[in-house]
């Protein structure tokens, strides 16, 4: 079985944060590096003139990454404890994306950039306790009612009921909201940027990233240093066994679809502040983007999923800076198919079968 | 609070299995099993492969249920309870593979042991069952996937000691191990029983399992087929054919 594997307990956590913090701060500079001599290259500009885009770029990587990282983490999640593959899920963050924009526009009556950054502050963190329990409840109810009682059934049978739940999810928005785009108060305002090195960063890119960042820090304290989260990466890892430790399997189930769904809604809330419209099909193309993300860095890893998230952001980042972002999709897929050729388990996946 | 004051009928044994009939599907692999274990008891329970001892002992642990017949613990009907549950009643499993959190620390998978305990109570435990067993305590950082047989076998007894179980149920603690350490595995086992442990030990390894139990069940094919002391069920003639490797 595949499990939601994390770092286990090391002996010096500080040294492997201090490690994996490094390599990340390394692939980043790869990036820049990289996108910067392909902009000068290929994309016509000079190499003076490409640096700067090249740095904001990578930010706006960065950000988008972020967003694919914590709606995969849902997908890799689920599928790590019951091997699921919860088609459903990208359409939980679309839920959530449109219940901030209710919260948020219902509190600000209008769709400008607020400027008082108390306010600000306020009216975000307020969104996210609002939106995060309320979409982690209803994804947490939705395995309680349609899934569970498939737990035992063939399964093809919980599949195509996610496949089913995606359908059901996307017709309530289409029927609530309708079909064309419906505007996000854009309540970050897009203006703030910080000027380094002739670039000009947007802030709210680094606020997404730096969110997405704690919610993850958050997720892998919980997982590593708690008995409910130890409870989780158990119940993935031997189901029967840690029954016999004591451990109810269905509370830790619903555990997993509340935390996933939670995660979904933050993304939600920051897609809606990034791009400032939320539609009921969003879930269909950023929720395949995630699970390609969680598939990518080895379904089931939380690691990984994380890692993946930020490798597509990449790759879609680089296709559009460079002109090409018909081409992003296109991209993405042959890099997951060529992953997949040569590494069947993803990134950091792990082959299953290390019962002893 | 101590377990004699919640029975309700002190005369009964800890566990009566009354005429348990477990089902896999189809498969009938428990064909009325009556059994019966005391306080302070080791008893063991022998047989060939497929003859059920492993169903028996999920059947008690509550990974499976009997589908016919009852299974009491400390005077209560537990046939429908769920495995969670039955661990905080007292019954711990070492299960058959030892089923070990692979990706988890030594110390991880202690501490899932534990799961149902309050947190005061754990620091003392873990040196308990790391005095048993020391080498757990040379390993504990260490990720469980990564131990030999042997010490994945001495983590999946003390994950099971960790719940502090009244009955401890042991599936073939001896299996594939060397028989230096088969000896060390079944001196703690009595050691654990010594120190006010009840058990119910499932093994292939039978005159070893004799050696320590007071009582046997002889299993086959679903059905107990002898039953007595320990040294009886050692002289038993058609035993030792089958079991011992006499002819």
């Amino acid at each position: 079985m595949t499990a939601i594997a994390s770092p286990a307990a090391h002996p010096n956590p500080l040294a492997r944060g201090l490690r994996m913090t490094a390599i990340a701060v390394a692939a980043v500079i790869a990036y820049l590096v990289v996108l910067w001599m392909a902009l000068s290259l290929f994309g016509g500009r000079t190499i003076d003139a490409a640096f700067p885009e090249a740095l904001q770029q990578t930010v706006n990587a960065l950000s988008i990454g972020a967003i694919y990282a914590l709606i995969a983490l849902g997908y890799t999640m689920v599928y790590g404890i019951i091997e699921l593959i919860n088609f459903a899920h990208g359409d939980i963050f679309m839920l959530g994306a449109f219940l901030s924009v209710v919260f948020i526009g219902g509190i600000t009556g209008n769709n400008e950039a607020v400027t008082n950054i108390p306010l600000l502050i306020i009216l975000i963190l307020g969104a996210l306790i609002l939106t995060m329990p309320i979409i982690g409840l209803l994804n947490a109810g939705i395995e309680r009612a349609v899934y569970r009682p498939l737990r035992k059934a063939p399964r093809l049978a919980p599949l195509i009921t996610a496949v089913g739940v995606s359908f059901i999810l996307q017709n309530v928005a289409l029927t609530i909201a309708g079909s064309g785009d419906r505007r996000a108060p854009q309540i970050f305002p897009l203006d703030w940027q910080i000027s380094v090195g002739g670039a000009e960063i947007s802030i709210l890119s680094i606020f997404i990233f730096v969110l997405a960042m704690v919610l993850m820090l958050g997720l892998q304290a919980f997982v590593t240093r708690t008995r409910l989260g130890r409870a989780m990466r158990a119940t993935a890892q031997d189901q029967e066994a840690a029954a016999l430790m004591g451990v109810d399997a269905n509370q830790t189930i619903s555990l997993t679809f509340l935390i996933g769904g939670m995660l979904a809604a933050a993304a939600g809330l920051v897609w809606g502040l990034r791009f400032g419209y939320v539609r009921f099909d969003l879930g269909f193309n950023s929720g395949l983007k995630a699970f390609t993300a969680a598939v990518l860095g080895g379904i089931g890893n939380i690691t990984g999923a994380v890692i993946g998230g930020f490798i597509i952001g990449f790759i879609e980042n680089f296709a559009a800076a460079l002109g090409y972002a018909r081409w992003q999709e296109f991209l993405i897929f042959v890099i997951l198919t060529l992953v997949l050729i040569f590494r069947p388990t993803g990134i950091l996946g792990q082959h299953s079968g290390d019962r002893a | 609070m101590t377990a004699a004051d919640q029975r309700p009928q002190a005369a009964e044994p800890m566990l009566v299995l009354d005429e348990v009939n477990t089902f896999y599907g189809q498969i009938h692999a428990l064909q009325g099993v009556n059994l019966t274990v005391a306080e302070g008891e080791i008893v063991t329970l022998i047989g060939a492969n497929g003859a059920g001892k492993t169903t028996t002992l999920k059947t008690i642990s509550g990974l499976l249920h009997p589908r016919r017949g009852t299974v009491r613990f400390e005077g209560a009907d537990v046939s429908k309870t769920a495995a969670h549950t039955l661990v905080r009643r007292g019954i711990g499993h070492a299960p058959e593979g030892r089923r070990i959190f692979g990706r988890m620390s030594v110390l991880e998978n202690l501490m899932m042991g534990a799961f149902t305990r309050d947190q005061p109570t754990i620091p003392p435990d873990l040196d308990r069952v790391m005095t048993l067993f020391p080498r757990l305590r040379e390993r504990t950082h260490q990720l469980g996937g990564t131990l030999s047989g042997g010490e994945q076998q001495m983590l999946a007894i003390a994950r099971a000691l960790m719940s502090h179980p009244r009955l401890l149920l042991l599936d073939e603690p001896s299996l594939g191990l060397s028989p230096i350490l088969v000896q060390q595995i079944f001196s703690i086992v009595r050691e654990i029983n010594e120190q006010g442990t009840t058990i119910l030990l499932v093994e292939q390894n039978a005159l070893q399992a004799l050696s320590i139990a007071h009582r046997a069940y002889v299993l086959q094919t679903g059905r107990v087929v002898l039953t007595g002391p320990a040294r009886e069920v050692m002289s038993d003639e058609s035993v030792r054919k089958a079991y011992l490797g006499e002819d």
